[in-house]
């Protein structure tokens, strides 16, 4: 049982999916998501939690050039699996209230796409990864801009030449790192050995840097990201926010950091700021803003910020928190769009102010409403908590010059406060209050929306009470990648 | 080298043809000839190449996969031409025996082994475009292009072929195997020898459209007929480029000192010049012809940055590069019957109305763009390894920025296609044209997804 399995269903499944009549293609698609989620599931039950890679393939692709076609799990790739292959059905499932025309070809990128995703979360050969990153980046172009809002059109292409733009950084990055390989190839291992010098080590950084920063978003490269959330369809925002982003961190984790060490360390105190300033800067905006999607996008940008201040610490602690703060940040987000897909949907407006006393006519969408929100501010018993407060550990770890630290833990940790402001005040301004006319035709949740929220609710509630299973299956990986990657301090 | 021969005879055969009006007959008889010529080409695939005819032509293997991938090309221009020519003129004969005179000239170009046979090449070649460029004899725009490309041309030659006597005057001879002995003999080559160098590098310049030679490119391929602009711009370029790096790579190794700042300067010009202003153009048509001069600045990469895997480079962009541009061409000349225009606009709509049609269009413009799992991407991605190994790393990191300005323009199709609506009825795609769209579709994405098939040729 190797990881081709995984990566090369929702090849297929896309292809057949994409052949069917509206109607069909979306029970068609989520059946090939479940499949797919259960085959994870599998590979989870097999899976070894140690520090090895497993169920890896390795065969020749383009052998004259170095390039073979290897992938393989291990503990990291493994959250990442889960990650994808969980939110996919969900993300499916989320849009079954949708009419979309052309539903063969929406469902099919949907698929296409998770099947890049995975490519990147298990490749081992540096041109495998940057294929399956720019694998993952057509369909969500395609997706966005077929299917989106009324600015679709200007919107995605900035989001796409954006992107583009920085993977194109790194692709001469990893050209670059192979012809540097003893051996020739684009093996991540043997990229790990080469050893360059720091200034070397530096072009290579920035080389990788602005391709997973473009991608997370962080500050300052994050201006493509509110616009295309909000025109993207939704489940085009939710795989987005929910797994796209994630290529980035993961990125760092296994291809910038260990790639870059010595570059890594010359720049780490500027990321860490970049970082917190994003963190700080995104809450702000995201106090003022009318459009409920709109702030959950920026408050997205805050909690990827403070994910990549975790990992740029890179602490045993911080990494651990960023591995299981993704997966949370994944549930939290789709969820949380989902929830104004169903606002948006039934009242045709997303503007808050128009909002208010949604819980009075709607109890049970309040209530999932409510525990999505407490799990995005992080709640103790909400998977939110445990992901930030690792982070929060982690950045106060990381001790570059005395005090440094301990303001950026602080600051960071505004993330929190803030949050908890912005949200509950959502909350509060969209569910409580007197209920309008416009609120008073809300009616609520049931069929796949009840599934879709209760699935949510539930791994929120789940692995906010008992996380460890999560963190062992990454626990053994960090702590060796750590241990061979120990980074100087100075 | 039966190949040359059979390309030689067949456009006589096709003017008996034409002489006695089985024009039905002629595009069977055209594909057959070249199918055959092209199974004779392959045949003699890893024989041990000697050159032929006094020492004239080598037809080894660069000059096999070269011939392969024109004639092929050629082929699916041609399968593209049913119902073209009719509808210009009542000499069709004429017209695919100029093509394969032309295709005759190509082959020529390939496999030349003497300075004296490139120069044939290209002008058996080139006198053929002349005539071809100005086939709507009543179009003024068509006259135009045959007069301006005959200026240019006539000119350009004019330069190669000085060069080729300067280097002649220092070495005594045409053959590129004592011109190679000659250069290895004196490294430190006289100044006589690098003007000889420089001139080629004009001429042949002017011959591949690289800037600032490129003036007469987008003019000539406005003017000219769709069809044989889809010819110039990929055979033709395809051929250029061969003979370009077969030169300098057999002749010029040694002295790379000399001439890489030179075609440094030009490469880097010819990526902005042809990106930048192919932003501004609203004709489809004209997009087209700046991209073609931008890709001739990826072209190039592989002469700047000459080695080993250069000829595997140029066969792998040309061949990513000519298919996608044949269903740009295919399609234009789809459009431009319905509406009458090339512009940009012409194209809004077409998913809703041929769903088919603007998915291989898009595949085409994705692969132009150099997008993953394409051929283009594959073919830059070879050009960029080429030239880092080369440690020309500000030349691959301006290229990179010119891809993503390629972006803009290239999606510009797409966007029209997807996301703009117009009240549109369906294109008819004749079935000639849906079996060239299909091969060329499938070929792209082939070699997207595994190159090795085809960067094992050479």
């Amino acid at each position: 049982m190797t990881v081709s399995i995984l990566i090369f269903l929702p090849v297929v499944a896309a292809v057949i999916v994409a052949l069917l009549k509206n109607g069909i293609a979306k029970h068609a698609a989520l059946f090939f998501s479940v499949a797919e989620l259960v085959i994870a599931g599998l590979f989870l039950s097999k899976f070894i939690p140690d520090a090895t890679t497993q169920f890896a393939i390795d065969v020749p692709w383009i052998p004259k050039f170095g390039i073979y076609f290897s992938a393989g799990i291990d503990g990291i790739s493994m959250v990442m699996v889960l990650l994808t292959t969980l939110l996919v059905p969900l993300i499916v499932l989320s849009t079954y209230q949708h009419k979309y025309n052309n539903e063969g070809a929406f469902y099919g990128l949907i698929l296409f796409m998770q099947a890049g995703l995975l490519v990147v979360f298990t490749a081992l050969d540096g041109f495998l990864f940057y294929v399956g990153w720019e694998a993952a980046l057509i369909p969500i172009y395609f997706i966005c801009a077929l299917w989106g809002g009324e600015n679709r059109i200007r919107i995605t292409i900035k989001f796409f030449i954006y992107t583009f733009a920085g993977s194109l950084f790194m692709l001469v990055g990893i050209i670059y790192l192979y012809l540097q390989s003893p051996g020739k190839t684009y093996d991540i291992h043997e990229f790990y050995r080469i050893g360059l010098d720091a200034k070397h080590q530096s072009l290579v950084f920035w080389a990788f840097f602005l391709a997973f920063a473009i991608k997370m978003p962080l500050f300052p490269f994050h201006t493509w990201q509110p616009d295309t959330y909000t025109e993207a369809p939704t489940a085009g925002t939710m795989l987005l926010s929910g797994i796209m982003l994630k290529m980035g961190i993961y990125g760092v984790i296994r291809w910038l950091i260990p790639n870059a060490p010595l570059g890594f360390v010359h720049w780490q105190a500027l990321v860490m700021i970049l970082a917190v300033i994003g963190i700080i800067y995104a809450s702000l905006i995201a106090f003022n803003q009318k459009d409920g999607k709109r702030l959950v996008a920026y408050s997205s940008i805050a909690h990827v910020g403070l994910i990549a201040a975790g990992i740029f610490a890179w602490t045993e602690v911080g990494v651990q928190g960023a591995m299981i703060q993704m997966l949370n940040h994944g549930i939290n987000v789709v969820g949380m769009f989902f929830i104004w897909d169903i606002i948006s949907r039934r009242l045709n407006t997303r503007d808050i102010s128009q909002l208010g006393g949604i819980a009075k006519v709607a109890p049970k969408f309040s209530i999932a409403f409510l525990i999505i929100v407490l799990g995005t501010v992080g709640l103790p018993l909400t998977n939110g908590f445990v992901g930030e407060f690792l982070l929060l550990n982690g950045v106060f770890e990381y001790s570059a010059y005395h005090y440094f630290n301990i303001a950026l833990a602080a600051v960071a940790g505004l993330t929190i406060i803030f949050g908890a402001v912005y949200m509950l005040r959502m909350y509060k301004n969209v569910m409580q209050g007197e209920t309008n006319e416009l609120t008073a035709t809300f009616t609520d949740i049931s069929g796949s929306e009840k599934l879709t929220l209760c699935i949510i609710c539930m791994l929120i509630i789940a692995i906010g009470i008992y996380p460890h299973p999560i963190l062992h299956i990454s626990e053994a990986a960090v702590n060796n990648l750590i241990q061979t990657i120990k980074i100087k301090q100075y | 080298m039966n190949t040359l021969i059979i390309i030689s005879v067949l456009p006589i055969v096709l003017l008996y043809l034409g002489l006695y009006k089985a024009t039905k007959s002629l595009l069977p008889v055209t594909i057959i000839g070249l199918l055959v010529a092209l199974g004779l080409a392959i045949a003699q695939w890893n024989n041990v190449a000697l050159p032929i005819y006094h020492g004239m032509m080598m037809f080894d293997n660069f000059a096999i996969a070269f011939s392969g991938i024109t004639i092929i090309a050629t082929i699916l221009i041609l399968m593209l031409s049913k119902g073209y020519f009719d509808k210009i003129s009542k000499h069709v004969a004429e017209y695919y025996a100029i093509i394969l005179f032309s295709l005759a000239g190509i082959i020529v170009m390939v496999s030349f082994y003497n300075l004296v046979m490139l120069f044939i090449g290209i002008e058996i070649m080139s006198v053929s475009l002349y005539i071809l460029a100005g086939i709507k004899k009543s179009d003024f725009a068509s006259n135009e292009a045959a007069l301006k490309y005959f200026l240019m041309g006539a000119f350009s030659t004019g330069f190669l072929l000085f060069g080729i006597t300067l280097l002649y005057g220092t070495t005594g001879s045409f053959s590129l195997e004592v011109i190679r002995d000659w250069v290895l003999a004196h490294p430190h080559a006289d100044p006589m020898f690098y003007t000889g160098i420089v001139l080629i590098i004009v001429g042949l310049c002017f011959k591949v459209g690289a800037a600032p030679f490129h003036f007469w490119t987008p003019d000539v391929y406005e003017g000219a007929p769709t069809l044989i602009t889809a010819f110039m711009s990929t055979v033709v370029k395809t051929a250029g480029f061969a003979a370009f790096l077969r030169l300098f790579s057999a002749c010029f190794a040694p002295l790379s000192d000399f001439w890489v700042p030179v075609l440094l300067v030009i490469t880097v010009i010819t990526l902005f010049i042809g990106n930048i202003t192919a932003l501004y153009q609203q004709s489809f048509k004209r997009m087209l012809a700046f991209s073609s001069i931008s890709h001739a600045g990826y072209l190039l990469f592989a002469i700047v940055a000459l080695g080993s895997g250069s000829a595997n480079s140029v066969f792998i962009y040309a061949t990513a590069y000519s298919i996608a541009s044949i269903i740009a061409f295919g399609s234009l000349i789809l459009v431009q019957q319905q509406s009458g225009s090339d512009n940009f606009e012409s194209f809004n709509g077409l998913a809703k109305s041929n769903p088919f049609l603007a998915f291989v269009l898009t595949i085409a413009m994705l692969s132009l763009a150099g997008i993953p799992l394409t051929a283009g991407f594959m073919g830059k991605f070879f050009m960029f390894s080429g030239a880092l190994a080369k440690y020309h790393v500000w030349l691959v990191i301006i290229a990179v920025v010119n891809a993503i300005i390629s972006i803009f323009y290239y999606f510009r199709v797409i966007i029209a296609m997807y996301f703009r609506t117009a009240d549109r009825t369906e294109l008819v795609v004749p079935a000639y044209y849906k079996v060239v769209f299909i091969i060329s579709a499938l070929v792209t994405i082939l070699i997207g997804v595994y190159p090795d098939f085809i960067a094992r040729f050479i």
